[in-house]
């Protein structure tokens, strides 16, 4: 049996909430004045029931919505906050970068503040000392280390917090969205540090809402929703299961008057992604995928309803508004109800789960009417252009290319000639 | 809990410590091995303090030569001169110092400790590490502001040509005292803090009134003696009027009224780490 990194038995949390997170006197002579009659105060909890059990040396993506206890995790494991219930072990020193940059103070330069942010999570001075040349490479700020990071850029002061918790040498690594920040270039960096840190045999857990940096790091995942673990297991069909769950109603939405996503100028009333039959049957690669939004104009506007589709992890495949429409895409819409669709050409998307947000914009540029996940579509592979191969199709898009084939007896051609012959062949 | 320092790209000992994570009973322990291996963390802690406090002044250092000396010129001509508050035969602003040099030190002590919880919650919710660090390092940071009034106090004596008498060493253990009191008060009203938070504005009216409620700026003798162990119930009536007596040979030599104020001092220091480490896991939930 592998050694379990991490092990949680029953973990729950509660919270109080609203007004009874801290008390004053008075509160306290009111309670005991009416000792008995004392209401309980309102309580959520943040956590449930959670076991869990994580083997050494992996490296866990933590995802799902808003509220659903990931925070408070991360928070147990690195001891922040007691559970309410149920226990956790938790094998080595554990690190985190929940948020980092918190241990700056702003008076400090650089350079006192890479001692007294290790000191901070953990780290002696010698340890400091010995990384201390890579750390301030890594963060690329040489020039600035005695300098007060009040005067920093708010990339630099990322770039140099990130880089001593990443040098910190822990077993156990818990990593909160710290990569929504920096440039791209960094962002690199980052994922490239925490790879060597799985590599290392280290365990890594990874709490990001952007699925793709989830899928490229993690090989299993951990979904979290109303404090209860409702999936684990290999990434990318966590990440489906989480993601089909966010589209509610699947392939069509009716929203009422009043829950309409919108303003008082306009507002969705409907959303459907069809299949080539336009109805909300099977939908195949090899065919075209219909969206269609209806929306209700109170006043009169230049408006352009608009699409976003993602596909499973996250990533925007495309976005598409009726600018193109010459009738409506620069005209007012008067009062009234609308219908707009849009097709998807066959032999563009790929298998797996899109959702589709659906926009209604006013002169190009202003969202008044927004509705995230409006609907999933799941787009079945019907075996086309497919040969006899039979695996994964990788890919954000699948195209199909033109390819031809033929055979060249000189060789390699030059490309100015190679193309020639193409357009006579054809 | 310390695995130790792994060197980067060796894989890691089976025997890694584990760490169990589980709601701590409720009895009251002060874990003192955890405060030992988070102790580089404490000098951090009182290291950046220390830094912050005299980089952003413009006069740094000399606030707290000028805080002490200012504070007894007040009290020459008022009490002193107007009152004619005695002062135990020593020159009156020479009394007035020496007693303020320890009272200030607690005073700022209790203050920043109640309002270090709050001021630093960022790390508290974020980082963990022994709660009690930050109340304890905000106290002994302003131990190099004692120091720096000490001197001063150092060289108002030499202006009076108070000679040091024998028994001066002893002043050092007076203040080590008056150091146990100010830990023992501030961690108290640090965790209060958290729990009410009427309790800030509680301070500076506590402070007030305990200094009236010392000899600072009048000498115990005022007080018939017989009510002078009672009265030693206010821990600092006896560190005081001791660090006075080691240094200006005035008052109280080490009597009953100095061992009930050193019995309360650790009685408050012990009841107050306790209480601290008892409550200190809610804190991130709190703040």
């Amino acid at each position: 049996m592998t050694q379990a990194a991490i092990r949680l038995e029953g973990i729950a949390k509660r919270y109080p909430i609203g007004e009874a997170r801290y008390r004053t006197f008075r509160d306290t002579l009111s309670a005991a004045m009416r000792r008995g009659a004392a209401k309980e105060p309102a309580e959520i909890w943040a956590l449930a029931d959670v076991s869990l059990e994580i083997e050494r040396g992996s490296t866990v993506g933590l995802i799902g919505p808003n509220g659903a206890g990931k925070s408070t995790l991360l928070k147990i494991l690195s001891r922040i906050t007691e559970p309410t219930h149920g226990h956790a072990e938790v094998r080595g020193r554990v690190g985190s970068l929940l948020e980092v940059g918190t241990g700056f103070h702003p008076e400090l330069t650089g350079r006192e503040n890479i001692y007294f942010n290790g000191a901070l999570l953990g780290m002696k001075k010698s340890e400091i000392t010995r990384h201390f040349d890579r750390i301030v490479e890594f963060a690329g700020t040489e020039r600035f280390l005695e300098t007060p990071v009040k005067h920093y850029s708010s990339g630099m002061y990322m770039r140099l917090a990130f880089a001593v918790a990443a040098h910190l040498e822990t077993d156990i690594l818990l990593v909160d969205e710290v990569l929504a920040v920096g440039d791209a270039a960094f962002q690199t960096k980052c994922l490239g540090k925490m790879n060597e840190a799985s590599r290392n045999g280290r365990t890594v857990i990874f709490v990001s809402h952007d699925m793709t940096n989830v899928a490229v790091l993690c090989k299993s995942a951990v979904l979290l929703d109303q404090g209860t673990v409702q999936a684990t297991g290999p990434t990318k069909l966590v990440i489906e299961k989480y993601l089909s769950r966010v589209g509610e109603g699947g392939r069509e939405i009716r929203w009422d008057a009043e829950s309409a996503p919108g303003d008082d100028t306009v507002r969705l009333v409907h959303v459907r992604a069809l299949n080539e039959s336009r109805d909300l049957g099977p939908a195949f690669l090899s065919q075209e995928v219909v969206l269609s939004v209806t929306y209700a104009v109170q006043q009169p506007a230049r408006l352009n309803p608009v699409f976003v589709v993602k596909n499973a992890w996250g990533v925007t495949v495309f976005s598409t508004a009726n600018y193109e429409d010459a009738e409506w895409g620069q005209w007012t819409h008067e009062p009234g109800q609308y219908h707009a669709q849009c097709s998807v050409p066959a032999h563009l998307l790929n298998a797996g789960t899109y959702t589709i947000d659906a926009l209604v914009v006013k002169d190009t540029r202003h969202v008044l009417a927004q509705a995230n996940h409006a609907v999933s579509i799941e787009m079945h592979d019907d075996g086309s252009g497919r040969n006899d191969y039979a695996g994964e199709w990788v890919g954000v898009v699948r195209p199909r290319c033109g390819w031809q084939t033929q055979r060249s007896e000189s060789g390699i051609d030059d490309r100015a000639s190679s193309a020639a012959a193409w357009s006579e062949a054809r | 809990m310390a695995a130790g320092t792994i060197p980067s790209g060796i894989p890691l000992q089976d025997s890694a410590a584990v760490t169990r994570i589980e709601a701590s009973s409720s009895w009251p322990s002060l874990r003192l091995r955890e405060l030992i291996q988070f102790r580089e963390l404490l000098y951090s802690l009182i290291w950046r303090d220390i830094k912050v406090r005299y980089k952003h002044t413009v006069l740094g250092a000399g606030w707290v030569v000028l805080q002490p000396l200012l504070t007894m010129a007040v009290f020459s001509v008022f009490l002193g001169r107007l009152a004619k508050v005695p002062s135990d035969g020593t020159p009156y602003p020479l009394f007035a110092l020496a007693g303020l040099v320890p009272w200030m030190f607690f005073a700022n002590g209790i203050g920043q400790a109640s309002a270090s919880l709050i001021s630093n919650s960022n790390l508290i919710r974020k980082v963990y590490f022994p709660r009690l660090m930050i109340p304890a390092s905000t106290i002994l940071a302003g131990l190099l502001d004692l120091g720096l009034s000490v001197a001063v106090l150092g060289i108002v004596m030499l202006y009076y040509r108070t000679g040091l008498t024998a028994r001066a060493p002893l002043a050092l253990a007076y203040l080590a005292l008056v150091l146990i009191i100010t830990m023992g008060v501030g961690l108290w009203l640090a965790a209060l803090t958290i729990q009410f938070r009427d309790v800030r504005y509680v301070v500076p009216f506590l402070s007030q009134f305990w200094m009236f409620a010392t000899p600072v700026v009048y000498p115990s003798s005022l007080l018939a003696s017989r009510w002078h162990v009672l009265y030693g119930l206010n821990p600092l009536v006896g560190a005081i009027e001791g660090f006075r007596w080691a240094l200006l040979s005035t008052g109280t030599a080490p009597g009953p009224m100095v061992a009930v104020s050193a019995a309360v001092a650790l009685a408050a220091l012990l009841s107050g780490a306790f209480y601290f480490r008892r409550i200190e896991k809610s804190f991130a939930d709190v703040l």
